[in-house]
């Protein structure tokens, strides 16, 4: 790939990620109502000190001149103060990220390995009863409403059995620091991981499975199987390779959507993540803290999209010589 | 087929089924329905924590998930065509502008666009299908644009054109009426989406709150502590039927897709 086009692409994804932060200053700006007379409601204010509130939470001046000031601050990556605690919200996004990274990160992964295994197994004995049972565990799985599987796993494995904590981080009488801490809080992370994990294999296993399809009906298999191979090999060094191409660009997007994937399944399992944040502020709503979450949430996925179209022309050289 | 058929039927009789009145707690509170009841206490499916009754409730809830599915739908499908057709047809600038704002609202991550949209807007069924129905066109769009490129090529539009037909003309009367197909096919698709999305807005609590839907149920359930109680016929129910309801939508469209394109046939891939 020219450097031109590297630099075209990465200007490509400055814009979209310009598009958002300007999108987001009208979205909360035009509609929004006045958070100084909602949060102070009921109190007798005097003039200075409703003046005083509206400079604070940015909101005087004209149109004009918030706009501005929002995008300066927004380069600073000052997002104010969160109507609900008053903290800068960039402190409680980044508070909050952790959690979240190692909630669905770890979700992630294991739902990609599981579900590109089914799709590889499905789409290459395509019609076959096992293929039937892997598709229609993809499909069923991809229906459910993730929180209410939460829900589900919740009462079954947590409030029935005690296996499990019903929801938290960690146990506040449990060990603190050290290896303890960790296993309690992975004990606290089961449940919500192993619910994403469901909630995301099927995706992954139909995009495989067609994948392979798509892949099963070149010449390089079939000479492959000329030269005599085993069908294990045929698939594994040669149909996989090639199928795992296209599944690219959906696993560097699915890693950008990790940081806003959660929202409900944290709720349920209360886990202080990003997710938690969103369902709290929009309990106020808390619009300075819904418009940090929002603008982090688009441009981690506008920055693995660009990441996906940078990396995709190694992978694959027929894309390169166009 | 059958499985939606059920639904849809029971949406539309909805008030021979089952008692609007049993949805509101102060009736409850007169018939005097116990709280808490299990199903074995009161049939068919007991009563939640103000002792309304889940049937009523989950009759009435197929009312509001599948018109804000299929609203949402129609909003989406709508968008996706005008965008895909206009910008497929047209090309140029106009093309240019179309896909990039096409594939603006793909990047978006989906469920924070909705949430934001519905809390700015405020709960209200209408505001719902809205969200929903304007953060679900790209995908339409896109899909409908590439079809609408390879249709423009093709003799019958050529031989339209030298006769001396408008713009307009070839794309009402030969470029649509080839979509459609593909655009019925992708609305089926459209719907299972939908209604899991406005499942999750609801159990946000962005659901209009005078309406019952099985995401409200869900939502009622959970906060008034339903799984420490172990009430499973509260919401159980209601997470069983979007699955059914999700899941015929979604067969129904995939076969729909398959005898459109038969090059399609079993590979059609569903995305998030």
């Amino acid at each position: 790939m020219t450097a031109r086009l590297v630099a075209g692409k990465v200007l490509g994804a400055l814009g979209t990620l310009a598009f958002v932060v300007v999108f987001n200053f009208f979205l909360f700006r035009v509609v929004e109502s006045n958070p100084v007379a909602t949060l102070y409601r009921g109190r007798n204010l005097t003039d200075a000190q409703r003046e005083e509130l509206t400079r604070q939470f940015g909101l005087d001046g004209s149109k004009l001149e918030q706009f501005w000031r929002y995008m300066e601050q927004t380069l600073q990556l000052n997002f104010g103060r969160s109507y609900a605690t008053n903290q800068p919200v960039i402190d409680e996004i980044w508070a909050a990220t952790p959690q979240t990274l190692a909630l669905v990160g770890t979700s992630t992964v294991l739902a990609m390995a599981i579900g590109l295994a089914m799709g590889v197994v499905a789409g290459w004995r395509r019609g076959t009863a096992h293929d039937r049972v892997l598709t229609g565990i993809s499909i069923v799985t991809w229906s459910t409403p993730e929180f209410w599987l939460g829900m589900l796993l919740l009462t079954v494995f947590a409030v029935d059995l005690g296996l499990f904590p019903t929801g938290g981080i960690s146990d506040p009488s449990g060990p603190d620091g050290g290896l303890g801490e960790l296993l309690d809080q992975a004990h606290h992370m089961a449940l919500p991981c192993l619910t994403l994990t469901i909630a995301y294999l099927g995706e992954y296993a139909l995009i495989m499975r067609s994948s392979i399809i798509d892949v099963a009906r070149e010449d390089y298999l079939t000479l492959a199987r000329a030269k005599g191979l085993r069908d294990a090999q045929v698939r594994d060094r040669h149909a996989l390779r090639n199928a795992l191409l296209p599944s690219t660009t959906l696993i560097a997007l699915s890693f950008g959507f990790v940081l806003s994937g959660a929202i409900t399944v944290e709720t349920v399992f209360s886990w202080p993540g990003l997710g938690l944040l969103t369902y709290e502020s929009l309990r106020g709503p808390d619009l300075p803290m819904l418009q940090g979450l929002f603008l982090l949430f688009s441009a981690a996925v506008i920055v693995f999209n660009l990441a996906a179209e940078l990396l995709y022309p190694y992978l694959d050289p027929r894309v390169r010589a166009r | 087929m059958l499985v939606l058929g059920v639904f849809v039927a029971a949406a539309l009789a909805a008030p021979l089924l089952a008692d609007e009145a049993n949805l509101r707690a102060i009736t409850a509170d007169a018939r005097d329905y116990p709280r808490w009841a299990s199903p074995a206490e009161l049939g068919p499916l007991g009563t939640d924590s103000l002792g309304r009754p889940i049937w009523d409730q989950l009759v009435y809830g197929s009312q509001v998930s599948l018109l804000v599915g299929i609203a949402a739908t129609v909003i989406a499908i709508v968008i996706g065509t005008v965008v895909g057709v206009v910008g497929g047809f047209v090309g140029g600038w106009t093309d240019a502008a179309l896909a990039r704002l096409t594939e603006w609202f793909l990047v978006i991550p989906f469920l924070p666009l909705a949430i934001v949209l519905a809390a700015v807007l405020g709960p209200s069924l209408e505001n719902i299908v809205l969200v929903i129905g304007i953060t679900s066109w790209p995908v339409t769009a896109r899909l409908i644009r590439s079809q609408v490129l390879s249709i423009k090529e093709r003799l019958y539009v050529e031989r339209s054109r030298a006769l001396g037909a408008s713009g307009a003309h070839i794309m009402g009367r030969h470029v649509l009426p080839s979509v459609m197909p593909l655009v019925i096919a992708n609305a089926t698709l459209t719907v299972p989406v939908a209604i899991l999305s406005e499942t999750a807005l609801a159990f946000l609590g962005l659901g209009d709150p005078t309406r019952v839907s099985w995401g409200s149920m869900l939502e009622d359930s959970f906060s008034a502590g339903a799984l420490g109680q172990e009430a499973w016929w509260w919401y159980l129910p209601p997470g069983l039927c979007v699955i059914a309801v999700v899941l015929s939508f979604t067969l129904v469209g995939r076969a729909l897709e398959g005898i459109l394109d038969p090059r399609l046939r079993d590979s059609h891939a569903v995305g998030r």
